[in-house]
């Protein structure tokens, strides 16, 4: 069976869901290769073994970082020179893009980003224009290149025992002198990436005071949900822009969207209409996001959001 | 300095956009059609950083003779002016296509620096910007949200799940900016009439040096096998809240049956 490489999405050695969901595909198209890059391949093994890899090509040590996409496609391109992979995955999220996009400008291969499903004879899905067009699409040239979309496939569990086998030193890049100096951390209250996360959990003006997205993070935290925002609270200044979901903010496509006090305009429904389960909690009972509820609570979002956190909490507990 | 600033021509973002039946490619004609909106982002930091080191913006674009109004547009934000590459044998092209056809016009512009959007919102890959850094075999920067020029170093703020990340390089180099990296301006009508006149170099592919076969739908790295719209989502169970939050527990049971809780 053909190889087929997975670009293993992680922080120190902390392995990202999408990183197995990856794996968990390939084994349905060959054999799961995974390529590692940066530190803490260690940490990262056990993981990578129990989703099914039967090889980590892995770049570690000086001069290899996960920071950056050239020593990402780097990687990837010694990698695919020895396995001579079938295909090529790496995670729809902007470092995986980069990596991706570089291998396969480098090596004249075609390159299908945002995908949601992909068949036996590599035909990627696509959502398009905010989720309202399902296109099909394939890969002419070379070896195909695919960024997938966090949450497109289930994860599962097929134990293997990896071989581990070592790149050396990253390849020359004499033209790419770009180098990370810093890493400035702003504390998140390590909640989920609203793009990656399994559950979503945004606000809208409907919340009427910044200090009132305390309840959305109260009712994420006892989901273990990342939270979102309308473009309305973040043009307020209630919310920080990276947790914009729309049109013009993130595309996002978790198991479970919950949206407090959002009305549902076109653009924010573009950015979220293709979750998997969408539930809502408005006060008008004829605002467009519940048209595309699976279900939908009319009410005062003061009242229903922290009696729903409590019952969460209870019920997790 | 020599700035080069990328735009591209996108459907209106509230516009309904369709695929043409018969080659499967964006129907770009039957919509309004507008700037890519991050790439006035784009552009604006370009202004801004001639303004700091002094020197030129020049804009690049490809699409067709009609996206002439976007790289109007964007010259009445005041760039000094701009090439437009256009052949008829690009439809249909590929984002590699697409970056290989830039690296080809910025070889003979010979910038010092590409600003490029982060991504567009029609296509929405955000691969053109990467694929051209290395067609160009230069440096790119990625999703910058601040940008400073330090002599000959060029150092941004790159966004990340948890903060941000400090990245720099020596030029000549690529950056693609991300929105809100800037408030951009609004043209005055001194710069909508000044634009007007701005030299707009053409470029076709002969131009350029690129065989036809190798871009446009020919070239294409890629293809579409088939599409359809999504069937439209149905509207689920609705319950009203009494008044006093009870609700809730009804929709703890929904997520209860499934599994979130
Ligand atoms: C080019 C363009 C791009 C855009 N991109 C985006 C985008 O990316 N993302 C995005 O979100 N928007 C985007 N928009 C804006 C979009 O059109 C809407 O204006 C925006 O989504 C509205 O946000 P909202 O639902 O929070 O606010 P509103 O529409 O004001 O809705 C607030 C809702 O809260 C409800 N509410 C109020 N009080 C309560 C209460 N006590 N209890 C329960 N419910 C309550 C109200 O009934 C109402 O439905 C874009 C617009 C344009 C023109
Ligand atoms: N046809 C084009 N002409 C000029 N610039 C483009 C073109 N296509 C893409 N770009 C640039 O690349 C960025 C990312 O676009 P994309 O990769 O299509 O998401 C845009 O914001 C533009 O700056």
């Amino acid at each position: 069976m053909p190889a087929v490489l997975v670009l293993v999405e992680h922080e120190g050695g902390n392995t990202k869901k999408v990183t197995y969901e990856m794996l968990s595909k390939a084994r349905s198209l060959g054999e799961p290769v995974a390529v590692f890059v940066g530190d803490g391949l260690d940490a990262a093994r056990d993981g990578l073994a129990r989703h099914g890899a039967t090889a980590v090509y892995a770049g570690t040590g000086e001069g290899w970082s996960n920071q950056l996409g050239e020593p990402l496609a780097g990687a990837l391109e010694a990698a695919a020179d020895r396995a001579q992979p079938a295909a090529v995955l790496v995670a729809s999220t902007p470092g995986g893009k980069d990596a991706g996009a570089r291998l396969a400008a480098r090596k004249g291969w075609g390159m299908l980003a945002d995908i949601v499903d992909l068949d036996g004879d590599l035909v990627a899905t696509q959502n398009v224009f905010g989720g309202a067009t399902t296109v099909r699409a394939r890969v002419r040239t070379g070896t195909p290149v695919f960024a997938v979309k966090p949450n497109s496939f289930p994860v599962e569990e097929a134990p293997a025992e990896p071989e581990v086998v070592d790149l050396g030193a990253p390849g020359e890049r004499g033209y790419d002198n770009s180098r990370v100096t810093d890493q400035v951390v702003q504390e998140q209250g390590g909640r989920p990436d609203v793009a990656e996360a399994e559950i979503v959990v945004s606000g809208g003006r409907g919340l009427q005071d910044p200090s009132n997205f305390a309840l959305v993070e109260a009712l994420a935290d006892a989901l273990g949900a990342a939270v979102g925002a309308s473009r309305a609270a973040v043009d307020a200044g209630w919310y920080p822009h990276q947790h914009q979901v729309g049109q013009t903010g993130k595309t996002v496509s978790p198991q479970l969207y919950v949206a407090v006090g959002i009305s549902g305009a076109i653009q924010h429904r573009a950015g979220m209409q293709t979750s998997k389960t969408i539930v809502a909690i408005n006060k008008d009972a004829d605002a467009p996001i519940f048209a595309i509820s699976d279900f939908g609570v009319v009410g005062d979002l003061f009242k229903v959001v922290p009696r729903l956190t409590e019952e969460v909490t209870r019920r997790r507990g | 300095m020599k700035i080069l600033v990328t735009v591209k021509r996108v459907p209106d973002t509230a516009a309904e956009k369709r695929l043409d039946p018969g080659d499967k490619t964006l129907d770009r004609e039957s919509v309004e059609t507008i700037m890519n909106p991050v790439d006035e982002y784009a552009v604006e930091e370009a202004l801004r950083l001639k303004e700091k080191v002094g020197g030129e913006v020049v804009v690049l674009c490809m699409g067709p003779a009609s996206a002439l109004a976007t790289v109007r547009k964007a010259l009445s934000m005041g760039p000094d002016g701009a090439v437009h590459v256009h052949d008829d044998a690009l439809h249909g092209s590929c984002a590699f296509n697409t970056a290989k056809v830039l690296s080809a016009a910025i070889r003979l512009i010979e910038p010092d620096i590409v600003l490029c959007g982060s991504e567009s919102t029609d296509a929405r890959t955000s691969l053109v910007p990467s694929a051209l850094a290395e067609y160009l075999r230069w440096p790119g920067l990625i999703g910058a949200k601040q940008l400073e020029v330090d002599g000959s170093t060029v150092r941004i703020q790159r966004e990340t799940e948890t903060g941000h990340d400090l990245v720099e390089a020596e030029g000549p180099l690529l950056v693609s900016v991300v929105k809100g990296i800037n408030e951009p301006r609004y043209p005055s009508f001194k710069g909508i009439m000044a634009a007007k006149s701005k030299p707009v170099t053409d470029y076709t592919l002969a131009d350029l040096g690129i065989d036809p076969g190798e871009v446009g739908t020919a070239g294409a790295t890629t293809e579409v096998v088939d599409f359809a719209p999504r069937p439209p989502r149905q509207a689920g169970q609705q319950v009203k809240d009494p008044g006093d939050g009870s609700a809730a527990a009804e929709l703890a049971d929904f997520l209860a049956g499934h599994k979130f809780i």
